[in-house]
């Protein structure tokens, strides 16, 4: 019989037996269950009579923090009003532990190696870079899974990208995926299995900007073969975690397998409105103008972005007519930032570093844009109207890019503010 | 069987699209009036009940945004695609409108024509062309979620929902 990869593995072990497939239905208990504040609003909510496991669930408002409008706030109320109910807790109100639900899974460690995570959610995915299978799965299924503590999955064909050598100065993961989706499409019902020898070069906020924008690709699960780099993250984090780390066979059956040389990618950028088949390199693009410019979200507001960031503006002054915003993923990041001088050294430049929340990523607020306006955002998706007025051009590309164009005005190559590897 | 007029729509269509983001905290009735409101204005009110929608591939990529509730809401009958963005899929599932996956279906209809659905053997039919393609088999329980009208029906019988007027 041919080996297994990581997602049947898990899902098997889940479902009870050995013996999944592409093509089977997984039933599965669920480990972990993160609900989010759009859960509550009242289009989406029901109140629920029971909660089969309040242990294994967690509530993060994200999206909208704190609450800009009465509807917000409604919800918010919502769902504490739900956690004091239940017995929940875990809460990550506003306030010290406030974040976007897949930075506060990491930042905690809630996603163990070996797991079942959902969450309303499409970028759960996140969590795989933890070698945890998580899932976005939708409002109706959020309700489903806390009033019965159990789930289905389909299973898909998996890829496998081996990432091998190590990225290039100023080239960064977030470059890798716009290569990917450029190069290989969606990967819609499929996989994605990470591994190979690049790993060792990178780390858990690189890893997850991977396994955040597999949304993007439409990818089922996205998830990193555990090594030390994840197992010393996850014991510093959550020191009493109990986990069991999956490998995939050596003869699993891939789909297909694919390996990127890590040393090859350049700086690249996503034209508007979508990013699947979209992607070209940055120095064919390079020169248009932008007005806002963003840093954040789940992928892309990581410590590592925050530090990027300010090493390109730091001692510079942001573009005239130029709004660059920067968003944390969570008040803990933003903490750690503050203590290493990046928020500082933003903020000198003209940057606003706005409290941990999904922010102008979800067009809410914190950074909306007017008509026919430009943005270049390193956030994690630039669909027409996804930030605001639908006329408004999204360009996306990563960390370095944004900062180094806010610096400039126009769209630029990173190279010249960066000269060592980031991750 | 399910029969009606087909609309059509391309590859990688976003729920951003179907439902944007200011209309996000708005109840369901006016959600489905802002379905494609930024790339085909207008097209909402042309919607007849029990149309049927053709799309291309990787259809509802994106956020986890109840789009396939506006769909439903707006009396379509059903959705074929070349393929189906897995999260969608399930938002399909849960608020019970069915849709299918159908390799090849994009190129076998132009828009304005009919097609015939079949769901004892998953198979769609051209009734002006007489192509006849072969979907995707959907599993019986899922099928019956779809039919069935989703997910809270199903948790209000077992008590685990507290009942109100479906949406
Ligand atoms: S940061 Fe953006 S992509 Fe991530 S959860 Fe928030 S809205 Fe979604």
């Amino acid at each position: 019989m041919m080996g297994k990869t990581i997602v049947e593995k898990i899902l098997g072990r889940a479902a009870g037996g050995e013996g999944l497939a592409p093509g089977d239905i997984a039933v599965v208990e669920i480990d972990l269950t993160v609900l989010i504040d759009t859960d509550f609003f009242p289009s989406n909510w029901r109140n629920v009579t029971k909660v089969a496991n309040p242990d294994k669930v967690v509530v993060v408002y994200d999206h909208r923090m704190p609450a800009p409008d009465r509807e917000t706030a409604e919800a918010h109320v919502a769902g504490r009003s739900f956690v004091r109910r239940f017995g929940i807790k875990r809460l990550h109100d506003v306030g010290r532990d406030q974040g976007i639900s897949h930075v506060v899974v990491a930042d905690n460690a809630y996603a163990l190696p070996g797991m079942i995570m959902v969450c309303e959610d499409s970028h759960t995915c996140s969590a795989g870079a933890f070698n945890c299978a998580g899932r976005g799965i939708g409002g109706p299924d959020m309700i489903y899974c806390i009033t019965t503590g159990t789930t289905w999955f389909r299973v898909g064909e998996t890829i496998r990208y081996d990432l091998a050598g190590r990225l290039r100065a100023a080239v960064s993961t977030k470059d890798v995926f716009l290569h990917m989706a450029g190069r290989f499409g969606d990967h819609t019902n499929q996989n994605l299995e990470f591994g190979g020898d690049g790993l060792r070069y990178l780390g858990m906020d690189a890893r997850r900007t991977l396994t955040t924008m597999a949304a993007e690709l439409s990818a089922e699960f996205a998830i990193f073969d555990p090594d030390d780099v994840l197992l010393d993250y996850v014991r510093q984090r959550n020191p009493t975690a109990v986990f069991e780390p999956v490998y995939p066979d050596a003869d699993a059956g891939y789909k297909e397998r694919r390996s990127i040389a890590l040393g090859e990618i350049e700086p690249m950028l996503a034209l508007p409105d979508a990013m699947v088949n979209n992607t070209i390199p940055l120095r064919e693009a390079a020169g248009e103008q932008i007005q806002q410019a963003f840093i954040g979200s789940c992928a892309n507001g990581t410590l590592d972005d925050l530090a990027v960031a300010a090493k390109v503006v730091g001692g510079r002054r942001i573009a005239p007519g130029v709004r660059l915003i920067v968003t944390p993923g969570s008040e803990r990041i933003h903490r750690e930032a503050l203590k290493a001088g990046y928020v500082s050294a933003l903020m000198e430049a003209g940057a606003i570093v706005t409290n941990a929340t999904c922010g102008a990523c979800a067009g809410g607020h914190l950074g909306v844009l007017g008509p026919s306006e430009t943005c270049i955002t390193s956030s994690t998706r630039n669909y027409k109207g996804r930030m605001g007025d639908p006329s408004a051009r999204i360009f996306m590309a990563s960390t370095a890019t944004v900062a180094a164009s806010a610096v400039t005005g126009v769209i630029t190559h990173p190279g010249e503010f960066l000269s060592e590897v980031v991750a | 069987m399910i029969a009606g007029r087909v609309w059509k729509f391309g590859d990688n269509i976003s729920t951003d699209l179907m439902l944007p983001r200011p209309f996000m905290l708005r109840p369901p009735e006016e959600q489905k009036l802002a379905v494609f409101a930024a790339t085909r204005p207008g097209w909402v009110a042309q919607v007849r009940s029990g149309d049927i929608m053709v799309v291309g591939r990787n259809f509802g990529t994106g956020s986890a945004r109840p789009a396939a509730r506006s769909l439903r809401n707006l009396g379509l009958g059903c959705l074929l695609a070349e393929s189906i963005n897995g999260l969608f899929f399930r938002n399909c599932v849960n608020f019970g409108f069915l849709a299918m996956e159908c390799p090849g279906v994009s190129e076998a209809f132009e828009e304005g024509q009919s097609a015939e659905v079949f769901l004892d053997d998953f198979t769609v039919l051209n009734r002006e062309t007489g192509v006849r393609l072969k979907g995707v088999p959907i599993p019986g329980a899922l099928l019956e979620l779809m039919q069935g009208g989703g997910v809270f029906p199903i948790l209000e019988a077992r008590g685990l929902i507290e009942r109100i007027p479906p949406h």
